[in-house]
This record gives C-alpha cells, sequence and structure tokens, in this order.
C-alpha cells in the first residue's frame, strides 16, 4: 500500500502550533507522507496547498474558536475542486455541540485535548484502508 | 584543610576558636558518614519515574546539608538583597502580598468591561486584558483576515474609540492594567495612553505593564507582526521614550509562560528567557541608553508548572541569575536593574479536558508554588480553560484559590519559608547551572536572534514537547483522568462561555461609524508622518501617539510601518 500523504494545516491567525507539529511528527513516524503548512493560513492558502500535493487527508489544528467559520470554508474550497474525497479531520478546543454541528457537514473526526496520537494514526489508517477498498 | 590563623591581636592561637573548627568538622564526618550509609541500605539505584523532576532532571532520593553545602551564603542573601534569591522586598509578603490579577477578555470592549467591574468587586486588584487573535496580529475587526476570529479568544480593540469603551467608568490612574500584547504592542499602549489623557490622566501617573516580548513570539507563541530587526527597534524606541513619559509603566514582561507552554522543560523555560532578557538589554544599551534607564522597568512572567519543588527553585534561580548578570555582565549599578520582578500564571498546558473539576487542584498546587517562589503577581486559571473560554463561576473559584492560598493557608506569613531546604538550594543551584549551560550553547549558535532564524531555539522546544507526549503516551508521565485514573461513562458537562456571534457584525458597524466621523485628513496626515520617521531612526513613539489620538485604527498604524519594515516569515518544520 503506498503511504498516505497528509497536509497538516493551522487555518486563520491562531499561533499554538505545540499540538499540530507534535502529531505532524507523529504522523510521519507512523509511515506517512507529511506536509506541514506552517502558521497563519488561510482556508485558500489551505485548500490550494492540499492539491496541489494531492493530499489524502487535511489535518486542521485549530484553538482559537473560529472552527465553526474556517473549517466549513476550507471543505467548500476542496469540494468546489471536485476532491470530496479529502478527508477534513483535526483538533483543537472544540466544544461537544460544534464537532457534532461539523460532522453532520461531512467533517471527519475532530479530536479534542489529551488524545494519543495513536488513536489518530489509526482513525486516518482505518479511513484510508476503507476508501482504498472502496475504489479497488 | 587549611590552618586558620587566629583572628586575636596578640598572635597567640585561639584555642577557642580552633576548637569549634574541629568540632564541626567531626560533625561534617559524622554527617557524611550517616549519608553514606543511609544510601548504602536505601538507595538501591532503581529508579521509578519519580526519580526525575517534570523536566527530566535526576533527582537523589534524600537531600542533606553535603548538598545544600554547594551553595554559598553569598548565594542567598537576605529577601531584598543581592543576588535576591530569596525575593526582591526585604519584607516579602509580609510587607504587601502578591497582586491578584486575572487575565480576561472576551467579546466587545462593552462585555469585557463589564467582566473588569465585576473583578474589581470581587476584590481583584490588578487589570489584564487578553485581546482576541485579530488585534494581537494587528488587524482591525473589520480585515478580511479577521473574519469568525473577533472576540473569541480576547476582547477586541482595534482603535482609541474601544479602548476608551473598554476603560469605561474605570479611572486609570488608580488601576495597574496589564496588556498581553506583542506584534502590535506599542500600538495598544499609545490607545491606553491616549485613552487616559481623554480621562484627564497623565500618563507620568500611569501604572501597569505590557507584554511587548517579541523574541518569545518567534520563539513560540506566534503573534508577530514586523522581521526580527525593526520589531527589536521599537521595542528599545518604548524603553528609550517610556523612561521619560510613562516612568511608572512596565515596559516588557519578559515570558517565559509561553515558552514553557510550547512544550520548554522547566530549564528550557529559565535560560530561553533570560536569554531573551539579555538581548534587549544588549540592544538598549547598543542605542546608546545608560542600562539604569531603562533596566528598572523590565519585568518578567514566569509558567508555574506541575513539578512543585522545581519551579519553586525556578522562580529563586531566575532572580538570582539576572541579578548576577545585570551586575557582572552589563554594569548596572541601580538595585532596582538588577531586581527580577515577575508575574506568574499556573500551567494552562497542564489543565486537563478530561475530569475538569481536577483542574481546581492542579491549579490550587501551582499557586502555592508561585507564591513560595515569592511573585509580585498571580493569574489563576479557571477550570474550563481546556474547553472554551472561562466563565464567570470558573473565574471565581480561581480567584478564591489565590485567596484561600493568601488568607487561611499561612502560606505568605514567613518571606522565603523554603529558603535553606537542603532540596530547594540544591535545586536552584542546578537549575541555574543548567541555565549557564544552555547560555552557552546559545551563544554557541549565534545568539538568540540567529537562533531564532535558524529555528534552533525552536527546535529545542518541539522536540521537549514531542518527548513528553511520547512520555506520556508510554505512562512514563502520570496525568490524572487522561492516562491514568480514567473514568468510564460519559464526560461531566459543565456550563461553557460562548460567544455571541453578533459581536463581530456590531464591531464592524462600530468600526464603519468611527471611521465616518473622524477627521479623515487628520487620519492621513498622522499615517504619513509616521511613515516617513519609519525610514528614519528617530523614535517613533510620539509619531505612533499621534495616531491613536487621531483615531487611526491598529491595521492602518500597522500598515503604515510595514511599508517600511515588511512583514516576518518563519522558519516552517516540525
Amino acid at each position: 500500500m503506498r503511504p498516505i500523504r497528509v497536509l497538516v494545516a493551522k487555518p486563520g491567525l491562531d499561533g499554538h502550533d505545540r499540538g499540530a507539529k507534535v502529531v505532524a511528527a507523529a504522523l510521519r513516524d507512523a509511515g506517512m507522507e507529511v506536509i506541514y503548512t506552517g502558521l497563519h493560513q488561510t482556508p485558500e492558502m489551505i485548500a490550494t496547498a492540499a492539491i496541489q500535493e494531492d493530499v489524502d487527508v487535511i489535518g486542521l489544528s485549530i484553538l482559537s474558536g473560529a472552527h465553526m467559520t474556517l473549517i466549513p470554508r476550507v471543505q467548500d474550497l476542496v469540494r468546489a475542486q471536485g476532491r470530496d474525497d479529502i478527508l477534513i479531520t483535526g483538533g483543537g478546543i472544540i466544544p461537544k455541540e460544534d464537532v457534532e454541528t461539523l460532522e453532520r457537514r461531512g467533517i471527519g473526526r475532530l479530536f479534542g485535548p489529551g488524545t494519543p496520537t495513536t488513536e489518530l494514526i489509526e482513525y486516518i489508517k482505518e479511513w484510508f484502508a476503507t476508501r482504498e477498498k472502496q475504489e479497488a | 584543610m587549611t590552618k586558620l590563623k587566629s583572628p586575636s591581636s596578640n598572635g597567640a592561637p585561639d584555642n577557642e576558636l580552633i576548637a569549634t573548627i574541629e568540632e564541626q568538622s567531626a560533625e561534617l564526618r559524622l554527617l557524611r558518614k550517616e549519608v553514606a550509609e543511609w544510601r548504602k541500605k536505601y538507595d538501591k539505584g532503581e529508579l521509578r519515574d519519580i526519580a526525575f523532576t517534570n523536566s527530566e532532571k535526576e533527582l537523589r532520593p534524600i537531600y542533606s546539608p553535603l548538598d545544600a553545602a554547594e551553595t554559598s551564603a553569598e548565594a542567598l542573601g537576605m529577601p531584598g538583597f543581592y543576588p535576591y534569591t530569596r525575593g526582591v522586598h526585604p519584607t516579602g509578603y509580609r510587607g504587601r502580598l502578591w497582586t491578584m490579577r486575572q487575565f480576561a477578555g472576551f467579546g466587545s470592549a462593552r462585555d469585557t468591561n463589564e467582566r473588569y467591574k465585576f473583578l474589581l468587586a470581587q476584590g481583584q486588584t490588578g487589570l489584564s486584558v487578553a485581546f482576541d487573535f485579530p488585534t494581537l496580529m494587528g488587524y482591525d475587526s473589520d480585515h478580511p483576515r479577521s473574519e469568525g476570529e473577533v472576540g473569541k479568544c480576547g476582547v477586541a480593540i482595534s482603535s482609541l474609540a474601544d479602548m476608551e469603551t473598554l476603560f469605561d467608568g474605570i479611572p486609570l490612574d488608580e488601576v495597574s492594567t496589564s496588556m498581553t500584547i506583542n506584534g502590535p504592542a506599542v500600538i495598544l499602549y499609545c490607545f491606553y495612553i491616549a485613552a487616559a489623557e481623554k480621562q484627564g490622566v497623565d500618563s507620568k501617573k500611569l501604572r501597569g505593564t505590557i507584554q511587548n516580548d517579541i523574541l518569545k513570539e518567534y520563539m513560540a507563541q506566534h503573534a508577530w507582526v514586523y522581521p526580527i530587526e525593526p520589531a527589536l527597534r521599537l521595542i528599545v524606541d518604548c524603553f528609550e521614550w517610556s523612561a521619560e513619559h510613562v516612568p511608572q509603566w512596565n515596559t516588557i514582561s519578559i515570558s517565559g509562560y509561553h515558552i514553557r507552554e510550547a512544550g520548554a522543560t522547566a530549564a528550557q523555560e529559565l535560560a530561553f528567557t533570560l536569554a531573551d532578557g539579555f538581548t534587549y538589554v544588549e540592544r538598549g544599551i547598543a542605542r546608546g541608553l545608560d542600562v539604569d534607564t531603562f533596566a528598572p522597568r523590565l519585568s518578567f512572567f514566569w509558567d508555574i508548572h506541575n513539578d512543585f519543588f522545581e519551579e519553586i527553585a525556578k522562580l529563586r534561580a531566575a532572580r538570582r541569575i539576572w541579578a548576577r548578570h545585570m551586575k557582572d555582565r552589563y554594569g548596572a549599578k541601580d538595585p532596582r536593574s538588577l531586581m527580577m520582578r515577575f508575574h506568574s500564571q499556573t500551567a494552562g498546558v497542564t489543565l486537563t479536558a478530561q475530569q475538569p473539576m481536577n483542574n481546581i487542584v492542579r491549579v490550587a498546587y501551582q499557586a502555592m508554588a508561585a507564591a513560595l517562589g515569592g511573585t509580585q503577581s498571580l493569574h489563576t486559571n479557571s477550570m474550563d480553560e481546556t474547553l472554551a473560554l472561562p466563565t464567570e463561576e470558573s473565574v471565581q473559584v480561581a480567584l478564591r484559590t489565590q485567596q484561600i492560598l493568601a488568607y487561611e493557608t499561612g502560606v505568605p506569613n514567613v518571606i522565603d519559608p523554603l529558603g535553606g531546604s537542603y532540596y530547594v538550594e540544591t535545586l536552584t543551584t542546578e537549575l541555574e547551572r543548567e541555565a549557564e549551560m544552555l547560555f552557552k550553547q546559545i551563544e554557541e549558535v549565534g545568539g538568540v536572534v540567529r537562533g531564532l532564524e535558524t529555528g534552533w531555539l525552536q527546535r529545542k522546544i518541539h522536540e521537549s514537547a514531542a518527548r513528553q507526549q511520547w512520555e506520556i503516551e508510554q505512562h512514563r508521565r502520570v496525568i490524572v483522568g487522561v492516562n491514568e485514573f480514567v473514568t468510564d461513562g460519559p464526560a461531566l458537562e459543565i456550563e461553557l462561555l460562548k460567544i455571541a456571534e453578533e459581536t463581530e457584525r456590531e464591531q464592524g458597524q462600530r468600526m464603519a461609524k468611527m471611521r465616518s466621523t473622524r477627521d479623515s485628513a487628520m487620519v492621513e496626515k498622522r499615517l504619513a508622518a509616521l511613515r516617513e520617521v519609519a525610514g528614519t531612526s528617530r523614535n517613533l513613539m510620539p509619531y505612533i501617539l499621534d495616531c491613536a489620538r487621531a483615531y487611526c485604527t491598529l491595521y492602518e498604524i500597522r500598515a503604515a510601518m510595514e511599508t517600511v519594515f515588511g512583514a516576518y516569515r518563519e522558519p516552517v518544520f516540525f
């Protein structure tokens, strides 16, 4: 199986990148190909990078409270390019009811503080295996 | 043993003195023997995880006078005297308790103004402004990049008009105000000074702090605007101008907090922060300023993490290192230049989303460490901060935690009560040594600015963060309720603060109104003057203040200087 390609991205003005960098390193150590955008990215920059880099997964890290604006916008931009096969997942300080609203909108799982990296690695691997099976 | 000369005047040996020395060395021999026997019998060299501090420093199972003897009496001194290991005030908390200063800000200036009045009514003794992300980055509330972020993580302040609302009904000559702002710090500072003018308060009467510590932004917190060199110039401009015009103001709060939160160990927090401090001092001196004109207004800010004694030792070591370097390396003579005064905050990163009530206990222990370390002011985190901004109720519990510590526990009753503890003194000295080692490494990579440009400092912090995550996942580090003592079943539901979506729209409307009523010719004139002076080496503060007075907005002022300075680009890696 080819390696899973992941874009780890920091949307908005939030400068907290400890989590994003730790997750990026953990995904890389789990054998994935990881691209990290750096800080202060607009949804447009993230969607463009995801498509140019032909990633399977976009991992959004957001701790600023702007998730209800920024996450749907990334999703819309990616879909507008016909790429609704890309998994959009992520984590941060996101209240439960917002997580539920976003999941209903087709966003993948959103992980909260204290999640072991093994849990999200497993989630991404399972999602990828299921998608590959469907395509086969 | 060296032969001692008798102090007596006739040259005859002083038998009494010799007897005392012999007695003392016999006691020392006995102590060595006892410690050696104890270790032989009980210290089997098996290391449980508790053989390390939170920062991976290996600990002996027991400390004795033999360890503490490595710290000389001169390295301790008395409280209020060089090298200030035991505190900067001769009377400690016997003279005056620490300032209880809860960091707060959300929504509009009006919403936050109400929270401040509530906190002052609850007995809080100082204010601390949390700005939203657009403000922290120098964007107005109606800038496209601010969309979705206005008022979310702090209060939105885009011009003097918002600052006036924020402190409406709060006399600025009676409170001290701390403002956590860095990239555009001097702009918000000028809004504050202009708001005070509107209240009829002279800038010489203003008391407070702006964080204004840009080096740790590049290192850890990442709310930057300009490239490193022009950003440092603005900070030195601020030092120079404030010494004359706002003499009671702390022009910078050199912060370890964010460095630690980003993953650094206690020793890294200590060393990187002090190295930042030395860099600012060197820049001030390079400008031609006398160190004693600006150094007394430099203040610090520390993170108080879980390891109780390590945190206390860190604070004591920080004071000692600062005093020594300021005196020996930078030639400061005013004692106030040697004294490290600091604010502390309990460590946000230690709070857990799981079983959030446990956070009250974590915060209480951390607050006690801050008090035992001699902090000048303290913010205690609220239990719900890993989930959202805190509710009024949880902020009240956090403030009550400080009040219980101050008035019920007896902890503040005696100055530096842990002074002389074999363990704490040893740890203080060891942290000092480790910091000195890290200063050497920083020097080897070319200093702080070079270390930031190459990403060396950021990498060190990231490596520590990655190691801590690994330790937690391997259960080498226990986090109660997260990787051990996990409760099955539904998470405890606690009420969360929600920021109304109307905040952004209403703030946009206020901005539009303000823009249409101000004197736009004056705005243009002041901004043009600022742009022009930005290209010279003149002090920018008076020009920024003139812009603030004319209701130029945050982003307009930021952009005026950006045309000359350019923008910062981070080195991206993981």
